[in-house]
């Protein structure tokens, strides 16, 4: 217990120094007179002005006066608030534009009402007084602590709510500490075996005090009458039982394996060092390690079920790449994914397969044209196969598959093209269209070029990492953005009738801004020669239904490869544009400006209408693909957790469309897979709650209806939920529906959920299914759900340690859970439960023999050993090897784990500590020590034991059953040890050497110390052969239970785990190949989710094409001349 | 292999009735039906033996029914005291044969105080057969555990007598029958050695053994039986491993043949999948 609360105390004093550190950070603050000084935030007050300069967090939820901006704009990057990795614009009121220098502050006063501290992070109400007026405030005009201030300087703000009261910190739950499955069950065996030893300590002190009662004047010799010894009073019965009663407690005490809670702590403590220093989760890039940060839930890995995860950061680097483009209705960029590649190779092995078998079964006529259609057939897979892939060349597909794998050089542009790569889109037919493309990627956006110092190249900043992907892009195709002023925007473009590069200068009159109900961005520019341009880039619904009629030239080409690329999982956007005329423009903007100038409710409809104007009768240009980074192997990994019999859901703080990009791109997601999807409608938003809740209802009750008819095994379900839609789904009178339907579906994916919803979810999953739930994140906004889940892990490879510290384990790459689950929680599990199941096995069969021998002492609670002895059993002698049981064992090695993910279901159905095993190895336990009692007794008691005709008495007897404990425990734990190392067999067999020699040792003390056990082994027993064939008659005895056990088990109803360590032990993965990869094959039957699965989709969907085809080609040769006349010859001879 | 004669020397005992009740193998018979003798507590017996024993024939007391192992009875004992004497004072443990009149009691305790006192003497005819009553106890006791120094004192001088006296001019290291008594035994029923006989018994031989019965076991209806048995290298005669050895061996015999019935008839071949769980489940593509 000591061992746990040091433990507790060193992770408690960690986090205790990062709170410090946290508090004492330093912050500008107003001390009047206009001057700011430093100060830390733990001294900073409500009302307190602050001045946060660039890259800086805020130290508290902060009003907005103003920024270094003149429109008293600032970025900020809430990553850490919701997982969103753009930059989202903040602006302060008009009013308090004033306010952006140091002096001003000398004489600002205001008055600021709003709302209580909640949680609500996409919420504030409130008002400012100033200057005699009150001016009503938005969430727009607050800035949250843990978001950053980014691309502005500084900006100037009122602290609204400080420490605890502010809006991330009320997100924040209260660290639980937090036990396994396995060990809380635990607690119930040990309640179990408390039972069991209350009973028999009960049956002790009434024994003994029925003995009293009836033996006190009959044995003289012991003179109870005579009241010198309260456990003996005949006089005072109840007391003399209770003292028994305590007494025995004491002395069954080792019923309860009390060293088992120190053992466990050792044996975590080493597994975690394990876990951490396992080099197959070493990440070379970062030299992170995974860390084990509590050692309580070791065993926890193993038993997962489902895994809720984060998307920014953990399932993704936070990095956007330029992949692929569509211009004119042309795809660039390659069309093979991965998906298609692997399964047309499976196909073709397959088809080999398939006509091998064919050509072996060559008994018959008819084999020959069997075998012309089998060749046939192989053409028309061929041919299939080919027109899946498009390609006019099957090395440039190649190529095209050898470079995904390999690392882009230049950062966000990970796009190969020899069409359009090094200018070469110049020498192509049609390329007004295509200039006018790059344009739009280069002018349609909101970035700002940063100065790069090392190469020519420009690097950008924007409010999106998209956008940076496609001024990166455009800078690459020869269209570099380098320079923006307030109405201006410089291009340096590469003339394609010249070839050279001009510099080109485009007025921007007008920006129309991206926002999540737009869907879109216009920007409106003028060019040198005075020609008005409408650059528009969106979502691809919004704009098809806004092109012109003679704009629709590539609709359907592009369509179809947006398809393609949502598959892929890449981000799409289309671009389009359209030519303004001069009037037009002029007409337009003056009801623009006049709506900017608005300053009431109705703004931004105005505003929205004045967009809708404009924004139509596009001309579309084309699309492009941005691949929103996976870390690296997170889709194998992915792949294999769904093998392993793994749930997946994924919350996101980020948009749907985002998170199903995402989906499709880890395998999540697959194309015929039913997605369900649970919202508000978007009228639904203003109604009464009543309302919105009878919808999501309804919605809910028509999913579970089509999940109940459709066959849940041909098309896996997708359940796809939005924040609000969530928000009333987790109500009270909802959630058992949601949950129902959730669990039922393959794949969750919420989308737009704050970190206190992250939370709820996972506490609701964990209460309604019950079953263990990891949680894994980066960010500040997935502690709630990574301390909510039975196991949290935290990503450690971005900045950002606040899910670090919160986490039970980091990682430094999302891919390593793979390996931390599938092997070392596998394992973890094994060895705990082995380790708990040995422990309380031996301690009965220790504990009880005890009891057996008080029965017959009249039940006076004398002991059969020596104290010494008994002391020494949980110490020394049968300690370490447990210990290297919980350390050590392995089923099957890693790589097997990780080639069989099925075997982890094992822990998912907690097969190796089910009741029905705790009750057998009580059993066994109680089996072992009848066994080792009885035989002892009857055999030691009869007679003398040695040739000069000694007789034992209790310290020999004693001593001689304590040898056959101390064998059959040892011993027992190598018939459960199934990977040997030379550490266990040290501990093991050291083990009962370490009892001969403590025996040798304390036969050597002076007989004042040692009592009857002086010389006892070198004069008594050790030269009595009795002492050693009964030691063996005894340990083969108890153990035979078992051992019948494990034989039938093994050969009669094997376990997954005996079969593979068959067939590993065979080598059989050496020498029969193919069959072990045809069992893999099978393990990973079950799951619809993740790569292999995605795969096998979408073979049997190529085979349902094969098979279409290959009937008409049947129908056709049978309805040949040729084919006829053929089976007329072959019938003919019979 | 070795020889193991018993003689049972029952006696069964009520405050109103005497009656001698001597069993020897198998028959219970009167051997001597006199009162008189049970009332000066001697019985004789005679007794044939009826195989050649060799010598060291080991002479053994049996008590059935007496609980050495009680917890009371086994501390009331001080192991100090037994080694230095009445220089070692402290003996709480021994109550309540502590301490009589004031005077500390060497050897304290139950133990001592209970001492056996039945004497068995042999005769072959008339001649009395010498038994050998030295060295009946572990070597390490006589030398490490009982003082050569230490001499009874004040022992059985109390109002209440328990068993046997001591003689307070033998050190207690000499006192063997003390010894052999002071290793408490581990169960209600245990024998301890009485003496050797160190010469051939041969077959259809005559014994009489003349027993005094001194020691009250009637009370709690112990019995009492004297034990002659020669010893081997397995020690005393015992049936028991010998048969428990042979047993379970043919008992694991006969499993293993059941499971090579059963193997033969249900053959799971090494490696075999169609039990894995992936298999059973049925899934198939």
């Amino acid at each position: 217990m000591g061992i746990s609360m040091l433990k507790e105390a060193v992770e408690d004093w960690h986090r205790f120094l990062k709170d410090r550190n946290v508090n004492s950070r330093k912050v500008k603050v107003h001390v009047g007179n206009g001057l700011f000084l430093q100060k830390s935030w733990e001294s900073l007050c409500v009302g307190d002005v602050v001045k946060v300069s660039k890259n800086e967090y805020f130290p508290g939820d902060l009003l907005l006066l103003s920024s270094s901006y003149e429109d008293g704009v600032c970025y900020v990057e809430t990553m850490n608030l919701d997982g969103e990795t753009n930059l989202k614009a903040k602006r302060s009121l008009e009013a308090t534009l004033c306010l952006d220098d140091d002096e001003e502050f000398s004489r600002f006063k205001a008055k600021i009402r709003c709302e209580d501290p909640n949680p609500s992070l996409y919420t504030f109400v409130g008002n400012l007084e100033f200057i005699n007026e009150s001016y009503p405030l938005s969430p727009t005009q607050i800035l949250l602590r843990d978001s950053k201030l980014r691309n502005t300087e500084y900006i100037y703000g009122v602290v609204i709510f400080s420490g605890r009261d502010a809006k991330a910190v009320q997100n924040s739950t209260r660290a639980p500490s937090k036990r396994s499955k396995v060990e809380r069950k635990m607690d119930h065996v040990i309640y179990v075996l408390f039972a069991m030893m209350v009973l028999i300590s009960s049956i002790s002190a009434t024994g003994s005090a029925l003995y009293t009662e009836s033996e006190k004047e009959k044995r003289w010799y012991l003179r109870l009458r005579e009241n010198i010894d309260d456990l003996f009073d005949p006089s005072d019965l109840v007391l003399s039982g209770l003292l028994q009663f305590i007494r025995s407690l004491i002395l069954y005490g080792y019923l309860i394996p009390i060293s088992l809670y120190v053992s466990i702590e050792i044996v975590k403590v080493l597994q975690a060092m394990l876990i951490n220093k396992d080099l197959g989760m070493y990440d070379e890039i970062t030299g992170k390690t995974v860390e084990a940060r509590t050692s309580n839930l070791n065993e926890e890995l193993g038993q997962v079920e489902m895994i809720l995860s984060d998307k920014t950061g953990t399932l993704t680097c936070n990095q956007m790449e330029f992949r692929k483009c569509s211009i004119e209705g042309i795809s660039y960029g390659g069309e093979v994914n991965e998906v298609d590649f692997v399964a047309s190779e499976r196909m073709n092995i397959d088809v080999e397969r398939h006509r091998f078998s064919l050509d072996g079964s060559d008994s018959t006529g008819r084999s020959i044209e069997m075998f012309d259609l089998s060749t046939a057939d192989a053409s028309i897979e061929k041919e299939i196969l080919h027109c899946n892939h498009g390609l006019d060349d099957p090395k440039a597909q190649n190529s095209r598959i050898s470079v995904t794998g390999k690392e882009s050089i230049i950062k966000g542009f990970n796009f190969r093209d020899d069409r359009l790569m090094d200018k070469m889109w110049i020498y192509r037919s049609n390329i007004t269209d295509m200039v006018t493309f790059f344009r739009v990627m280069a002018l349609c956006h909101t970035g700002i070029p940063v100065e790069n110092n090392q190469s020519d190249r420009m690097m950008y900043e924007a409010e999106s990492p998209e956008e940076v992907a496609f001024l990166i892009a455009a800078q690459e195709f020869g269209f570099k953005f380098c320079e923006r002023t307030q109405s201006t925007m410089i291009l340096q473009e590469l003339d394609p009738s010249s070839g050279l590069v001009v510099k080109r200068e485009y007025k921007l009159l007008n920006l129309l801004e991206f926002n999540s109900s737009r869907k879109r961005m216009s920007v409106i520019v003028q060019n040198e020669d005075g020609d008005i341009f409408l650059f528009c880039k969106g979502a691809d619904d919004v704009i098809f239904e806004r092109l012109a009629d003679n704009g629709r030239t590539y609709q359907q080409a592009t369509t179809l490869h947006l398809s393609n690329y949502a598959e892929d999982g890449l981000r799409t956007m289309v671009f389009a544009y359209k030519r303004v005329g001069l009037s037009e423009y002029e007409d337009w903007n003056s009801i623009f400006t006049k709506a900017k100038a608005t300053i009431s409710s109705e703004r931004e409809e105005l505003l929205e209408n004045a967009s809708e104007m404009i924004e139509k009768d596009f001309l579309l240009l084309g699309a492009v693909a941005v691949e929103d980074k996976l870390q690296k192997g997170v889709p194998e990994c992915i792949d294999k957790l769904a093998q392993a019999g793994l749930k997946i859901w994924l919350l996101t703080g980020d948009k749907k469309e985002t998170a199903i990009n995402i989906g499709y791109a880890c395998s999540l997601l697959r194309l015929d897979m039913k997605q369900l999807h649970l919202k508000l409608s978007t009228k639904a938003e203003s109604n009464q709650v009543k309302d919105v809740k009878e919808e999501i209802l309804l919605q809910i009750e028509s999913y579970n209806q089509m999940i109940i008819q459709e066959d849940k095994k041909d098309s896996p379900f997708a359940l796809v939920v939005d924040g609000q839609a969530l928000q009333i789904s987790l109500g009270s009178n909802l959630k058992h529906l949601f949950f129902s339907l959730a669990m039922n579906c393959d794949v969750v994916i919420c989308c737009r959920v704050s970190p206190k919803q992250k939370a709820l979810i996972t506490r609701l999953a964990k209460q309604h299914s019950g079953k263990t739930i990891l949680a894994i994140g980066d960010g500040a906004n997935d502690v709630g759900m990574i301390q909510e889940a039975d196991i949290g892990v935290g990503i450690s490879g971005m900045e950002g340690m606040q899910a670090v510290m919160a986490s039970d384990f980091s990682l430094p790459q999302f891919r390593f859970l793979e390996r931390l689950l599938i092997v070392h929680g596998h394992w973890c599990y094994r060895r705990i439960s082995k380790m708990i199941l040995y422990f309380v096995y031996k301690n009965i069969a220790f504990g009880l023999t005890l009891f057996y021998y008080d029965i017959y002492t009249g039940f006076s609670g004398q002991d059969l050993y020596d104290d010494w002895y008994m002391v020494m059993f949980n110490v020394l002698l049968t300690s370490l090897p447990v210990i290297s049981l919980g350390v050590l064992e392995q089923d099957v090695s890693s790589d097997v784990c990780l080639q069989f993910p099925a075997l982890y279901q094992q822990g998912q159905k907690n097969i190796c500590f089910s009741w029905k095993r705790i009750v057998g190895w009580i059993l066994n336990g109680i089996l072992a020590s009848l066994a080792i009692f009885t035989l002892n007794i009857y055999i030691l008691s009869s007679a003398a034991f040695d040739q000069d005709g000694n007789v034992a008495d209790i310290e020999h007897i004693g001593t001689i059953t304590y040898t056959s404990i101390i064998w059959t425990v040892n011993c027992q734990i190598v018939l459960m040890i199934s990977h040997f190392t030379w550490i266990s067999h040290v501990l093991i067999w050291g083990s009962i050497l370490c009892w001969y020699i403590f025996l040798y040792l304390y036969g050597l003390f002076p007989p004042v110390y040692s009592g009857n056990v002086f010389g006892i082994f070198t004069e008594a027993i050790g030269p009595a052969f009795i002492y050693w064939i009964l030691t063996l008659l005894v340990l083969v005895v108890a153990l035979f239970p078992y051992f019948i056990h494990i034989t039938i088990q093994r050969s009669f109803y094997p376990m997954d785990d005996h079969v593979i360590q068959e067939i590993k032990r065979h080598r059989r993965d050496i020498t029969d190949s193919p069959s072990w990869l045809k069992e893999q094959e099978k393990s990973k039957k079950m799951t619809q989710i993740g790569f292999s699965a995605r795969v096998d989709a979408k073979i049997v969907n190529l085979k349902e094409q094969l098979h279409q085809k290959r009937k008409s080609v049947y129908s056709s040769l049978t309805n040949s001349p040729i084919y006829k006349s053929m089976m007329r010859e072959e019938t003919s001879p019979q | 292999m070795n020889y193991f004669f018993l003689f049972q020397c029952s006696f069964k005992h009520s405050v109103t009735l005497h009656m001698h009740l001597y069993h020897v193998g198998d028959s219970l018979f009167d051997c001597q039906s006199s009162v008189l003798l049970l009332l000066i507590r001697a019985c004789n017996l005679l007794y044939q033996v009826n195989k050649h024993m060799k010598a060291p024939i080991y002479i053994y007391y049996q008590l059935d029914n007496y609980y050495q192992n009680h917890r009371r009875y086994v501390k009331s004992r001080s192991d100090k005291q037994l080694l230095y004497g009445l220089k070692y004072n402290y003996t709480g443990s021994c109550s309540p044969e502590d301490a009589n009149n004031g005077l500390p009691i060497v050897p304290c305790g139950l133990i001592a105080w209970s001492l056996f006192n039945d004497t068995y003497s042999f005769f072959h005819g008339a001649d009395a057969l010498k038994v050998n009553r030295k060295n009946i106890a572990w070597e390490s006791d006589r030398n490490h555990k009982f003082g050569k120094h230490v001499y009874p004192f004040n022992f059985q001088n109390g109002s209440l007598i328990g068993g046997a006296l001591l003689d307070p001019a033998i050190p207690l290291s000499d006192q063997e029958d003390l010894i052999v008594w002071m290793r408490t035994a581990a169960l209600p029923s245990f024998h301890k050695l009485y003496g050797r006989i160190e010469e051939d018994l041969h077959a259809d031989e005559i014994l009489e053994v003349k027993i005094l019965n001194n020691y009250n076991t009637y009370s709690f209806g112990g019995r009492k039986k004297l034990v002659l048995s020669t010893s081997s290298w397995l020690g005393g005669h015992n049936n028991f491993i010998g048969i428990a050895y042979i047993s379970i061996g043919s008992s694991f015999i006969f499993i293993a043949l059941v499971f090579m019935l059963l193997h033969v008839k249900n053959p799971r071949p090494y490696g075999d999948t169609t039990n894995i769980s992936w298999t059973w489940t049925g899934i198939s593509s």
